[in-house]
């Protein structure tokens, strides 16, 4: 491994400055709304992905629940957007806040228990996170979901009615919140998810305390969740139960499969091949449960590994995240 | 150094180490023995901390620790290598001994800045150093042969720089003259690092060889203690040793 450094940490914002400008042009040499739909969707899903792939492939924890962050970021943003008059800034700081509390709570719950029994129970949480808003039909609409649209004051010259403005405020979002995610697992806290992952009983040995470390990871995951929530709940315009739903936790293991958990940016590929395979499979059959289910097969049968790690291992190198 | 008064620990029914009371005098090197079951991993595991005992105290730099947490044992110095060994197989030696620098030194709950921090690679490969381990430095562990695991999981202990080091069986899976070799590396390690140091130990010509003091508990008591002349001549001993010949493993 090279020592990172500073001039790592340029080189990656550099990248995502790139990716932001390249982002913003493309409308203008190809205007498709399909395109930028697509970028809406696929940053709310990467964010949603990566920050699952905290506890997944970097600190081997297996959250089934992981949703229910992603869910209550679009619930409690499309409730504060709807139902107060606090501008957008508030309501996306404050719906960050919730889901970190909730988090807390959550995650006190579940990060001492292991493996099958961690999985088990932030499943059950996210279940009980969709009955709650299924039973609520005052404040959550129930299964109709939270219609009549969300308020979209103009903050700073930028208007998220705007479909364009949308499509970059989404892209600035994705690009700002990988890197703090990246940023986090570079730093000595991110080395110690790894050893913990590698070997708990060895880093507790080191005077690492574990349980700590578990709870930080699982609510900075919570709360970069909910940011891919509130992309979700501004392109649909509120909240709708399936968002909060536990197939939605799958979707985004879906999407850490499909693109690998040892590289940083497997989900995020990932996310993107699972949408292609969303919108270029619903369009031909109707048995899209089929069709992903074969291609995930395709995918750990044949690679044994995502994407991004088949080829980060064909190139010679090693998962950032070191799964070996 | 340390002191352990009247300690016990029961699995259900079972003691697996009752009433044990014995002494580490400061820089000694005690070899912990006895045969299969006698409670010897219990035993270091209660000092470090991984189980809570029933009763008893133990006292470390006349500071009752007694049921402190993993990592608060390790940060008052006690430090400890395991009989499988024990590292983080996805990472190489180097990063192996980064984290656990970086571990001891307080920053793995550092999100500001970026691992490692300045100088944790330059000590980390002292202490690779101080076990041969340098040349292997960039050599992912998990690739490592047996020998140097067992190495490793010692350098990880004393990347902590601990005035005390448990070593459960250094020796572990190893052939007759790989165990000396290693046995030189810990007595040598001892003798530099000014450490008092513990181990398990089956082989008794290591034993009798290197320690300036044994311990023998048998079926969760201690049987014995004294220098190695002592020992050998001790009929309790003898007659615990002889009536399990093949003791090899401890559970």
């Amino acid at each position: 491994m090279s020592v990172p450094t500073r001039s790592h940490t340029l080189r990656d914002i550099m990248i995502g400055c790139l990716v932001i400008a390249a982002l913003a042009a493309i409308p203008f040499l190809l205007p498709s709304k399909a395109f930028q739909d697509f970028v809406i969707r696929c940053s709310s899903m990467a964010l949603f992905a990566t920050s699952l792939n905290l506890l997944v492939g970097y600190t081997g924890l297996s959250s089934f629940g992981h949703g229910l962050f992603y869910g209550l970021g679009t619930y409690s943003f499309a409730l504060l957007m709807q139902k107060t008059g606090l501008p957008l800034p508030a309501a996306f700081v404050l719906t960050l806040l919730l889901t970190a509390a909730t988090a807390v709570v959550v995650g006190a719950i579940c990060i001492r228990l292991r493996l099958i029994y961690f999985a088990f129970v932030t499943l059950a949480m996210q279940m009980l996170a969709h009955s709650i808003v299924i039973s609520w039909v005052g404040l959550t609409g129930g299964d109709q979901g939270l219609q009549g649209g969300i308020p979209r004051r103009v903050v700073a010259g930028i208007d998220l009615g705007n479909q364009y403005h949308l499509y970059i405020f989404s892209a600035v979002l994705l690009v700002i919140g990988l890197l703090l995610m990246r940023h986090i697992v570079s730093t000595s806290f991110g080395t110690s998810l790894r050893m913990i992952r590698d070997n708990e009983v060895r880093a507790a040995f080191l005077g690492i305390v574990v349980w700590r470390v578990k709870l930080t990871v699982f609510v900075l995951a919570a709360v970069f969740a909910a940011v891919g929530g509130i992309v979700m709940s501004l392109f649909v315009s509120g909240a709708y139960p399936e968002l909060i739903n536990w197939p939605i936790s799958g979707d985004a293991i879906f999407a850490i499969v499909l693109g690998g958990v040892g590289s940083f940016l497997g989900p995020t590929v990932g996310a993107s091949i699972l949408l292609l395979l969303n919108d270029v499979v619903t369009r031909q059959t109707e048995y899209y449960g089929l069709a992903l289910g074969i291609i995930i097969l395709l995918f750990a049968l044949g690679l044994r590994r995502g994407l991004l790690d088949f080829i980060t291992q064909r190139l010679g190198g090693r998962p950032a995240g070191g799964i070996s | 150094m340390l002191q352990i008064r009247g300690l016990t620990k029961r699995f259900g029914g079972l003691a697996a180490i009752s009433d044990v009371t014995m002494e580490f005098p400061a820089g000694s090197l005690t070899a912990v023995i006895g045969p299969n079951g006698a409670g010897k991993s219990t035993f270091f595991n209660l000092i470090s901390g991984a189980f809570r005992p029933d009763a008893g105290e133990i006292v470390f730099k006349g500071e009752t620790i007694t049921g402190l947490d993993r990592a608060a044992i390790v940060r008052r110095g006690i430090g400890r290598a395991f009989q499988v060994a024990s590292f983080f197989p996805s990472m190489t030696v180097a990063e192996n001994l980064m984290a656990a620098i970086a571990a001891h030194r307080g920053q793995w709950g550092d999100l500001n800045h970026r691992f490692p921090r300045q100088g944790v690679r330059d000590r980390a490969m002292e202490v690779a150093e101080m076990l041969g381990l340098h040349d292997n430095a960039d050599t992912l562990s998990a690739n490592l042969s047996h020998g140097d695991q067992k190495l490793l999981d010692i350098a990880l202990a004393l990347a902590l720089e601990p005035s005390m080091l448990l070593l459960d069986e250094p020796t572990a899976g190893m052939g007759p003259e790989e165990r000396w070799r290693m046995i030189e590396k810990v007595q040598r390690l001892w003798q530099q690092q000014h450490l008092t140091l513990a181990f398990i130990e089956h082989d008794m010509d290591i034993v009798f060889g290197i320690s300036s003091s044994i311990r023998v508990l048998c079926y969760g008591r201690l049987l014995a203690e004294g220098t190695p002349d002592e020992i050998r001549n001790n009929p309790a001993v003898i007659e615990a040793y002889l009536g399990t010949p093949d003791a090899e493993e401890d559970a």
